[in-house]
This record gives structure tokens, C-alpha cells and sequence, in this order.
């Protein structure tokens, strides 16, 4: 082999700027567009609701749905959509973790894809599919378990009797919407549970860890945002869920009982209302989703902030 | 406190892949024993034997006889839960866990034997393992914070710390240095002289010098070539072994004509 015994003269030039390449200028603007576009797509949805909403709390009083102004209208539907999506948290986050930690580390691997398989085959069940089950299958089977409630544990509130014959309450809407978002939770945390470093899992195992106090000592505490996340958007879903909602609960006037007919959401109002509605009740029920849009927005927000409260402790420096 | 090993023809596999051939060898208590070889000649994958941490990777299983003084480690009765309470181990990259404290990290040990301690209690064990490994100094005044926000020798001294604080017979060190720069390198190996006093070490290096510096005691493991099982060439005196080694094999090593 040669090797040059003199290197090649220098040029007297200025230092050259970096070249921009096509391919870096294309990436960079099509990410700043789709970044941008977001935003324009959030602004404008949250102005037409704003505009749309405005009537509403100009208007007299008397005129709105129910004779006693916006709010008194508002907050039965928003109490029955908070209770709906809780309802569903309540039932499907534990379900969803076991699942989720059973899949990543209990479950031999071939079952354990399998089962993942499934798992996500129930987020692309429509829900209108949903709908129809919670109506004619699981109201029915339920109804029983809802008296039961209601006879023995009547003296909460949320268990007033007498239940619904029908089984089509709040409670049975509360499960619907928990098997929708069971997926989603699922899904992200048994994604966040595998990625937990080799390293920290043997750390524990190591100071003498079975495997239920590693997963405790290394994966929860990693997964913690990602768990959060997961919570986060099924809440989102369960909150803003339409359909399955609007057909299987019976609606009606507000009551703190789950378990009888009554109650309503702010996404099966606005659908119910919506096809019939014109003048100032379209503007009520925009003003609704206003106020969904406000709530999805505070929850978002809280879970932002619940994250970063212990960001120094998250791992991720 | 601190137990000798003695290890009987010991196999490993990998599945059917048999990775350490009939290793046998005596590790005496209050020692420092360091294994050396060439990558891939199954000192790691020996060492975690000695703990039944290799049973962490699917398929990996032993055949022989490992007594912790008299104990065997494989006895049907025996968990490896219990086995890994007293002979614990430091790895090659620090791994303190993230989401706790300083403190925190130092106790994770001592809350799994879900012993209720009171505070008092567990500060003396926090100061003292802290104190063990050197690193009591340094953080005295920031137990509360993240043990990731230490520096890497710093972390690897607080997995010293964590792995003390239970008080095992046994530290198995797995490379603790190796990505570690030269300072703190030196505060680990000071500190192994020290804490040789009351436990059992045994450690892996790449790094020759260290294993002379360290250990009373060194094992060569070698490999005859990919898909060989690694078995154990020699083991004697450290000051035998680089002056004086009894086989080729190992004198070609220590003095860096192959590996």
C-alpha cells in the first residue's frame, strides 16, 4: 500500500458552512408542520366550541334546558361523566396492571404473546359492538348483583335502592366502559414493564428479591409514568366514550344512586340531542362539550404534573 | 459473618450449550479471590453461579456442588431466594435504583427481610454501610436525593453499601470497575482491601494489575476456542500466579502474550 507523502495544499478559503442537506430540510419541515398542525387543529376546535357556547351564556336563564340557566343544566351531566369514567378506572387499572405485569414477567413467552394478542384485539372492537353487548348480555346478568347492592349495602349513597329492572344503570355503563379501556392500560404499561432495565431487575434479585418484591422494588417504580400515561388516556377515553354509553344507560334526572335508572354524560347527552335539537338548545349542548373539553384538559394537566412532581427519581437522568 | 465456598466439579449450561466445565476449587473465608481469562471463558457466567443469580437467564442450569461452608447451595430444600440474602453481589455497571434515595437505596435490602425498623435503627445501618464503603462523606448531606445523581464510582460504592448493608457472608464483585475511571477505581480497590477484614470477596477483572493488587488468591479460567466450554486452568497464590504460574497457558497470559 502508498500512502501520500505530501498532503494535498490547502486552500485559502474561508471556513465552509455546514451544507444543508435536502434530506435534513424535508425531515426538519415536515416535522414542523405536523407540530404546528396539531396546534392549529386544538386552536380551532376549542375556538368553534367557544363560539358556539357563547349564546348560551348570554341567553336568559329561563330559556335554557331545564329553567335555571347553564350551570344548574351542566353539572348532573357532569357529575354522571365523572362517575361513569371513575367507575370504569376503578374496575379496569387493577385489572389492567395484573394483566400487564402477568404478560411481562409471569407468563411463559408464548402465552404470553398470545394473550397480548387478544388484549389488543379488544380495543378494535367498535363501540357500538360494545353497546349492543352491554345491553343484551351484560345488563341482564348484572341486574341481580345490582339488587343485591341495593337490599344489603343500601345505606351508601351510590347503592340507593331500588335498582333498575332493567340492569341498564350507570354501574353496568361503568363496566362497559371499563372493558373498552382496559386494552390502552394494558397495552402501555405492559410496554413501559418490559422495558425496565435488565440491571435494576437483577439489583434486586440479587439483595435476595422474589419475584413479587422485584417487581415492586424495580419495575413499578419505573413504570410509574408510563402507568400514569396508560390511566391517563383510558380516562380520556372513558370520558369523552359516546356510544356505549348512550345505549346502555337508561338516562334520567341526577341521582347519587349507581344502581338505578338515572344520570347522564355529557358525550351520550350531546348525541342523543344533538339530531333534534336546533336554535339555543344546539348552543347548550356545544356549551357541554366546552365543558368536557375543559375537564379532559384539567386532567390532563394533572397528570402532567403528578409525572414531573418526582422527576429527578423517574430514572430517566 | 463471612463463609468459605467450596465448589465440587461444577457444570454449566446454557440449555443443552455447556458453557464451564468441571470446575472445582476452594474459596477460603476473609480472602480476596480474583478470576481471570479472556472474555467469553465463563467467569461471569461462574460467578453467578456461586449465588444462583445465573438462573435469572432462561434455560441456565448447574450440575455439581457448590457449600457455603458446609451448605450446599443446590440442595432441593434450598431457595435461591435465601442463598442470594447471604451471598450478595455488586455488578459491572453501578446500578443504584433510580426512583429512590440515597437512603432508600442503602435499606432496599434490609426492607425485603420486611423487618419493622425504627428510624433510629435504620439511620446507624444507613451510616454504617455508608461508612463500609467509603461513601459516607460524600453524602451525608444528601441521603434524600437520587442515588442516580452520583457519579459513577460514587454509584458503584453506594451498590457496596446497599449490598453490605444486609450484612451477607459472601460479595461477589462481577467487574466493578471496568466502567469506572482510574480515581475511582482506586477508592474501590482500597476499599476491598478493607472490607476483606470481614467478608468473603470474590471478584471478576479484565484488568490484570487490579486482580494482582487486590487478591490473596487468583483463579485463570480459559477457553479452548468458540463453542468450548471455559474451565478453570490454575488457581494458586496471586504472587504465584504472575511470578510463577505452573502452566503455559496462564503465564502466556499474565504476561500479555495472548488475550
Amino acid at each position: 500500500m502508498t500512502t501520500t507523502a505530501n498532503p494535498p495544499p490547502r486552500q485559502a478559503t474561508p471556513a465552509p458552512r455546514a451544507k444543508a442537506r435536502p434530506g435534513d430540510r424535508i425531515f426538519s419541515w415536515s416535522t414542523r408542520t405536523a407540530g404546528v398542525l396539531i396546534l392549529v387543529v386544538l386552536a380551532g376546535v376549542a375556538a368553534f366550541l367557544i363560539v358556539e357556547a357563547l349564546p348560551t351564556f348570554q341567553a336568559d336563564p329561563a330559556e335554557i334546558d331545564g329553567g335555571e340557566g347553564f350551570f344548574s343544566y351542566v353539572w348532573p351531566l357532569v357529575f354522571g361523566t365523572l362517575a361513569a369514567a371513575v367507575i370504569a378506572l376503578i374496575i379496569a387499572t387493577p385489572l389492567a396492571l395484573g394483566i400487564a405485569l402477568f404478560i411481562s414477567h409471569y407468563a411463559p413467552r408464548r402465552m404470553a404473546q398470545g394473550l397480548g394478542y387478544v388484549v389488543d384485539l379488544l380495543a378494535a372492537i367498535p363501540s357500538v359492538v360494545y353497546g349492543l353487548w352491554g345491553i343484551q348480555w351484560l345488563a341482564p346478568r348484572v341486574q341481580g348483583a345490582w339488587a343485591w347492592l341495593a337490599d344489603n349495602l343500601g345505606f351508601i349513597p351510590i347503592f340507593t335502592g331500588p335498582a333498575s329492572a332493567t340492569g341498564r344503570t350507570m354501574l353496568t355503563a361503568g363496566v362497559v366502559l371499563a372493558v373498552m379501556i382496559l386494552p390502552i392500560i394494558t397495552a402501555i404499561s405492559r410496554e413501559v414493564f418490559l422495558q425496565t432495565p435488565t440491571l435494576h431487575e437483577e439489583a434486586a434479585l440479587a439483595l435476595g428479591a422474589t419475584r413479587w418484591e422485584m417487581i415492586r422494588m424495580a419495575v413499578i417504580p419505573f413504570g410509574r409514568p408510563g402507568i400514569i400515561s396508560g390511566i391517563m388516556l383510558g380516562l380520556g377515553r372513558a370520558l369523552g366514550e359516546t356510544m356505549a354509553v348512550a345505549m346502555v344507560l337508561s338516562t334520567g334526572g341526577f341521582t347519587w344512586s349507581m344502581v338505578t335508572s338515572g344520570n347522564n354524560t355529557i358525550a351520550a347527552e350531546i348525541a342523543l340531542d344533538f339530531p333534534e335539537s336546533s336554535g339555543l338548545k344546539t348552543n347548550t349542548l356545544i356549551a357541554a362539550g366546552l365543558v368536557l373539553f375543559a375537564i379532559t384538559l384539567a386532567v390532563n394537566m394533572f397528570a402532567r404534573w403528578v409525572v414531573s412532581r418526582r422527576k429527578e427519581f423517574s430514572g430517566a437522568n | 459473618m463471612s463463609k468459605r465456598i467450596d465448589v465440587g466439579d461444577l457444570n454449566v449450561y446454557y440449555g443443552s450449550f455447556l458453557a464451564v466445565e468441571g470446575v472445582s476449587m476452594a474459596i477460603e473465608a476473609r480472602s480476596v479471590t480474583a478470576f481471570i481469562g479472556p472474555s467469553g471463558c465463563g467467569k461471569s457466567t461462574f460467578i453467578r453461579t456461586l449465588n444462583r443469580m445465573h438462573e435469572v437467564i432462561p434455560g441456565a442450569r448447574v450440575e455439581g456442588k457448590v457449600m457455603l461452608d458446609g451448605e450446599d447451595l443446590y440442595a432441593a430444600n434450598v431457595d435461591p431466594v435465601t442463598v442470594r440474602r447471604q451471598v450478595g453481589m455488586v455488578f459491572q455497571r453501578p446500578n443504584p435504583f433510580p426512583t429512590m434515595s440515597i437512603r432508600d437505596n442503602v435499606l432496599a435490602g434490609m426492607k425485603l427481610n420486611s423487618k419493622r425498623m425504627r428510624k433510629a435503627e435504620a439511620d446507624d445501618v444507613v451510616e454504617q454501610s455508608l461508612k463500609g464503603a467509603n461513601l459516607w462523606n460524600e453524602v451525608k448531606d444528601r441521603l434524600d436525593k437520587p442515588g442516580s445523581g452520583l457519579s459513577g464510582g460514587q454509584q458503584q460504592r453506594l451498590c457496596i453499601a446497599r449490598a453490605i448493608a444486609v450484612q451477607p457472608e459472601v460479595l461477589l464483585m462481577d467487574e466493578p470497575c471496568s466502567a469506572l475511571d482510574p480515581i475511582s477505581t482506586l477508592a474501590i480497590e482500597d476499599l476491598i482491601g478493607e472490607l476483606k477484614q470481614n467478608y468473603t470477596i470474590v471478584i471478576v477483572t479484565h484488568n490484570m494489575q487490579q486482580a494482582a493488587r487486590v487478591s490473596d488468591r487468583t483463579a485463570f479460567f480459559n477457553i479452548a476456542g468458540t463453542g468450548k466450554p471455559g474451565k478453570l486452568i490454575e488457581m494458586d497464590d496471586t504472587t504465584k500466579i504472575f511470578t510463577n504460574p505452573s502452566v503455559k497457558a496462564t503465564e502466556d497470559y499474565v504476561s500479555g502474550r495472548f488475550g
